[in-house]
């Protein structure tokens, strides 16, 4: 791509692509956009009338809001917790030699395959349930009281569903950037007279952290817009506890046909994400550099 | 004190036998030099004797201890790895602050050790860098800087040159021996290149498919090669081997005669040949030769030797130092 010519053409094949992926960006959110200044409900419709900011000043003030704010920091966190962790020790036990790793190591990809209704929905009636459910039945061959999940720990329950679908993301990232550790290092430190925890904390996991922010980085943008297992499991409750920013849109949209708050909320919801994106790229930015 | 002795020491992978059995004794001080072609299994003894490599068979023994079964660390040795294996995330000073650490030695007398291995090797300015931002010969000193601050009682070295380019290598060979100068540890040097062997060795080992060929100072093992391959193996230009009807006349299966010891004459000589390639080093011509009923000779003879392209020249063999082989490639 050095001459004038070829970068030109480049350009000109590329544009198709560069246009088609911008308008699919900007007509929903300029719609939005334009939504979210109206007063837009469904069930009185001819009243469309411009509004200014009045549909923000709603959302933003409804107490639900900060209590949807704050599910979503706790769903989004809570699941990085586990996946990253677990995913550590999984791939440090994955990168173990030992018979059937092939098969091992496809069996722990294979929740990722899942999608996630029916992971929800599995989680919902056959582990969970508590009646049915595998837990309960353990509970009960213990001797102990069957937890009724999403009645006493909904939310626990979700960030559990939710980490099991991630789980294996994070495993599959983590092993590759374990096994691209140069052996040479580690026996290197082994001469140098560090254990294996001195050698984990000072050479894997250094090694490993440009990978973990990657893990962190990718699952915080789609953690932000859990939903499906919500819908499914709890429908945001008991209550509100388990509502996120992305379920109170929808029920502002659908279960309350306002779809001028539902579209200040969205609005709301990408000015938040693209926060969050802001401090994640600057973490990462920081991180690669080394 | 840093004496390593290797008594029957064996190793298989699986039922490839890697080597066979080896008997060796590497006195306190001295700078051995594992040599052979590549696959010969030096580095594998070498990762044997720092612990990396578990034994099949024999012992280690280290300063009169039995330390085949004890882990690296345990063994008081240092190593310094073919692709340095230093540690990217941290800086100079914390690599080769490492081993103190790990060690529990204390803030003060760790900052002072680093400081002088780091005036040793000429890293004092470099210390805050990260190894990425060094260049192949300082990280080759970040490597020894780090093998040396744990005084061990030997040192091993796994071609630590490889990955440097010519001038660089020829640089620090002399500052690897100077260091040895300096240290007076026993020190064991894997590598391929005969050139390092000879230049660093108190002692060689020539190994070739896990056997130990000949063990001896360079000089020995340049004038008295006890078989074929250790003639063909050490000396550059190669030892020109002849075969046939030539060597026959000298009661041998096969005959040798380094390109040094035949002279080249345009006028008079044994050998009557025709020049083939001729390469001038300046200091040295190498002139390679396909003479008749003997083959290709290679010869080294002064810088000011003109010869060109098939052109008719003389050989003459010094027959002092001449190398007679029997059949089965042994020195007679």
């Amino acid at each position: 791509m050095a001459t004038l010519q070829t970068r030109a053409t480049a350009r000109i094949m590329m544009s198709p692509a560069v246009i088609l992926l911008f308008l699919w960006m900007i007509v929903p959110l300029v719609m939005t956009l334009y939504f979210s200044f109206l007063r837009y409900n469904l069930l009185m419709p001819g009243t469309e009338e411009f509004v200014g900011f009045l549909n923000y000043q709603y959302f933003l003030t409804d107490p639900a809001f900060f209590t949807a704010l704050k599910n979503t920091l706790v769903l989004v966190g809570g699941t990085l917790l586990i996946t990253v962790i677990g995913g550590i020790l999984l791939a440090l036990v994955l990168d173990q030699p030992f018979f059937g790793q092939g098969i091992v190591r496809l069996l722990v990809i294979a929740p990722f395959f899942v999608m996630p209704t029916v992971s929800a929905l599995v989680w919902k009636n056959m582990l969970m349930h508590p009646v049915n459910g595998l837990f309960a039945w353990i509970a009960r061959s213990f001797g102990f009281q069957p937890i009724d999940w999403f009645a006493e720990v909904p939310m626990f329950s979700i960030i559990l569903i939710v980490a099991w679908q991630w789980l294996p993301f994070a495993t599959l990232i983590l092993l590759t950037a374990l096994q691209s550790l140069d052996g040479e290092q580690i026996e290197a430190a082994e001469m140098d007279g560090a254990g294996a925890f001195s050698r984990f904390f000072y050479l894997v996991l250094p090694h490993m952290s440009r990978a973990i922010t990657v893990v962190i980085l990718i699952q915080t943008i789609f953690l932000l817009s859990v939903f499906a297992e919500i819908l499914v499991t709890t429908n945001g409750g008991p209550g509100i506890q388990t509502t996120n920013i992305t379920y109170l849109i929808y029920a502002q949209a659908l279960l309350q046909f306002d779809v001028g708050g539902a579209s200040a909320g969205g609005i709301v919801a990408v000015i938040l994400a693209n926060i969050v994106a802001f401090f994640l790229i600057r973490l990462i930015g920081k991180n690669l550099e080394r | 004190m840093g004496s390593i002795t290797l008594q029957k020491v064996s190793k298989s992978f699986g039922t490839t036998s890697v080597i066979p059995e080896i008997d060796l004794e590497i006195n306190d001080g001295e700078f051995v030099v594992f040599v052979g072609p590549s696959g010969c299994g030096k580095s594998t003894l070498l990762r044997m004797i720092a612990g990396l490599e578990d034994l099949s068979g024999g012992r280690i023994i280290i300063d009169g201890k039995d330390m085949s079964n004890e882990a690296p660390a345990k063994r008081g040795l240092s190593m310094v790895f073919q692709s340095y294996a230093l540690y990217p995330h941290m800086s100079v000073y914390g690599n080769i602050a490492f081993p103190l650490k790990m060690d529990g030695q204390d803030k003060t007398a760790i900052d002072k050790k680093v400081k002088d291995a780091a005036h040793i090797l000429n890293l004092t300015n470099y210390l805050d860098r990260r190894p990425g931002q060094l260049s192949g010969g300082q990280r080759q000193r970040v490597a020894i800087g780090r093998a040396i601050v744990r005084q061990p009682k030997a040192f091993l070295f796994d071609e630590p040159l490889s990955n440097l380019d010519a001038a660089l290598r020829g640089n620090m060979r002399l500052e690897i021996s100077d260091l040895h100068h300096q240290l007076a540890t026993t020190m064991i040097y894997v590598t391929h290149d005969q050139v390092e062997a000879m230049t660093m060795a108190d002692k060689i080992v020539v190994l070739n498919a896990g056997r130990i060929e000949q063990v001896g100072s360079p000089l020995e093992l340049y004038r008295n090669p006890r078989n074929v391959f250790v003639a063909g193996f050490i000396g550059s230009p190669r030892m020109n081997l002849i075969e046939g009807q030539e060597a026959a006349r000298q009661n041998a299966v096969t005959l040798g005669v380094r390109p040094e010891h035949v002279r080249i004459s345009k006028t008079e000589g044994v050998w009557k040949g025709i020049v083939g390639v001729t390469e001038h080093l300046g200091s040295d011509t190498f002139i390679h030769v396909q003479a008749d009923g003997v083959g290709k000779v290679t010869v080294r003879t002064d810088g000011d030797f003109a010869a060109e392209h098939g052109q008719p020249v003389f050989l003459t063999p010094e027959s002092a130092r001449l190398h007679r082989f029997d059949a089965d490639g042994q020195a007679i």
